[in-house]
């Protein structure tokens, strides 16, 4: 049991380690400061997420991984509203500039 | 494996700081030192020091951000204001060369003695460690970090608690004369559907109750009353910050009341140590953690007040209701 | 699984900083805001899977609070540079 739990973290870890890099390279290489910001969200809600799940049969008690879930759900709240801010402050600088 | 991660953790740390003391910009400057604080959080866990990197966490990644932020943002707009004025272009550095010099060889002057210092320690360096272990179950408490903070050296967290009233005080006597006793911060834009009054309606609730989770914890693991009470003061900033409520004048007197309960209740179990067991902050003998939670209890809000108005700044607004 | 842990810790860690480059590079501060929102969200998942490695559960706590208070500072920063962009008093955008 342990071992197809430990296959499914690895396999989700690795995933999520996947989608920061394609975070990561979508924001040195996008053209755009909103195709950027695009990029980066899917760090967020892919990478993270996939992080988190792929820990939840690692950590012991059930709080805890209740709490990495409650970490996820927080970060992606927060993330999203900053990402609002973010591409306003694009729009308006791009409008003034 | 850890040694790959250290390495790697320790050349971005100092390759972030040496570039934050070169930057062009001062608020990319300071976006580099909240890094900077980010990274640091990670190497107190490395180096096991959890609540360390929970303090660091909240106020290098917070407060102190925001802090810098507020600075930079008026350097700037003085910079541009004072380039309309003369007509002159602003130079991109915020500051002349020989000062970003003098930063740099001080800040490494600084690393490299710490280094030496850290380095020449004996192998089994003079430490307090095993008294606290033996003692420590006369507190009730736990976590060694919350006993040493508030039992065996609560007179140094009583002191620090008056020097940041004394910051605070600090930072009011830099307002004008006009508006002492007014509101700190200009008025803030309200805009009561847009995604900033969204956000600071929806994460306040999820902060209190993580921040006072934070201080509960504290007692027997990594946490505690100044963790907490920073990450309820930065929701109260989120908060005045969307315009959801504005900064309160510094007049009030249940602010000033606020502001002072916790350290006169902190002074006032330390005096009544003195006709209990003999000493300034003893604490009777089985009392002590209803002590320290009763002492705990009245500095969170204090403390929560005193950091969300060290950042709200100076009054520039006027007395009016 | 913990050297792997540690290992997946090391390269998110590279990862989001490489994304470092983007302040680097000075292009704007929107771009400045979101690399860090990126090593904010790097360092979160950095945290988490170092906690798991070392089987501390109190590092949970630390990437807690991150995640709470990363987006402050970038709000703090977000809301300055907005009210910072030279005035344009003829085109009044819809907030």
């Amino acid at each position: 049991m342990s071992a197809v739990l430990d296959l499914f973290t690895l396999i989700a870890v690795t995933a999520g380690v996947f989608f920061f890099l394609a975070g990561t390279v979508g924001l040195l290489r996008f053209p755009d400061t909103l195709t950027r910001l695009h990029a980066i969200t899917k760090a967020d809600n892919l990478g993270l997420g996939l992080v988190v799940l792929g820990l939840v049969p690692q950590v012991d008690g059930v709080v805890t991984g209740l709490k990495l879930v409650v970490i996820w759900l927080l970060l992606m709240l927060s993330a999203g509203s900053v990402s609002q801010l973010i591409a306003r402050l694009a729009r308006d600088s791009d409008l003034r500039q | 494996m850890t040694a790959s991660l250290n390495l790697i953790l320790a050349a971005l740390i100092l390759g972030l700081a040496v570039w934050t003391v070169i930057a062009r910009d001062a608020l990319a400057a300071v976006m580099g030192f909240i890094a900077y604080g980010l990274l640091l959080t990670l190497v107190w866990v490395q180096l096991n020091g959890i609540d360390v990197a929970l303090t660091e966490a909240a106020i290098g990644g917070g407060l102190t951000g925001a802090l810098l932020i507020g600075a930079a943002t008026r350097l700037r707009r003085g910079k541009a204001a004072t380039a309309a004025v003369t007509a002159s272009t602003p130079s991109p550095f915020p500051s002349p060369l020989p000062v970003r010099l003098l930063a740099a060889i001080l800040s490494a002057a600084v690393s490299v003695a710490l280094a030496i210092c850290v380095l020449i320690l004996p192998e089994q360096g003079p430490t307090l460690a095993h008294q606290v272990a033996a003692n420590i179950a006369d507190t009730g408490v736990g976590n060694p970090i919350t006993a040493v903070l508030l039992a065996f050296r609560g007179m140094d967290t009583l002191l620090e608690a008056i020097v940041l009233l004394f910051a605070l005080i600090g930072v009011w006597s830099l307002s004008p004369d006009g508006f002492w006793g007014g509101r700190p911060g200009l008025q803030q834009q309200k805009d009561p559907n847009g995604i900033l009054a969204y956000t600071a309606r929806i994460l306040p609730p999820l902060g209190i109750i993580v921040g006072s989770y934070i201080f509960w914890v504290g007692a027997d693991h990594p946490g505690g009353k100044f963790q907490g009470a920073t990450i309820l003061a930065s929701m109260w900033l989120l908060v005045m910050m969307a315009g959801l409520a504005d900064a309160p004048r510094i007049s009030h007197s249940w602010l000033r009341a606020g502001l002072v309960a916790g350290p006169l209740v902190f002074i006032a179990i330390g005096f009544a140590g003195v006709f209990t067991v003999g000493h300034f902050l003893g604490y009777p003998q089985g009392y002590a953690k209803a002590l320290i939670i009763a002492i705990e209890l009245a500095l969170m809000p204090s403390l929560t007040l005193v950091l969300g108005l060290l950042l709200a700044g100076a009054p520039q607004r006027g007395a009016e209701p | 699984m913990t050297e792997f842990l540690f290992a997946a810790a090391s390269l998110v860690l590279a990862m989001v900083s490489l994304g470092m480059i983007r302040i680097f590079r000075g292009n704007s501060d929107a771009d400045s805001v979101m690399a860090v929102q990126l090593l904010g969200t790097g360092g979160i998942a950095a945290l988490l899977l170092l906690g798991a490695a070392t089987a501390e559960t109190a590092v949970v706590d630390v990437a807690l609070t991150l995640a709470l208070l990363a987006a402050f500072a970038a709000i703090a920063f977000v809301k300055s540079a907005i009210a910072s962009l030279p005035r344009d008093p003829g085109s009044e955008s819809d907030r």
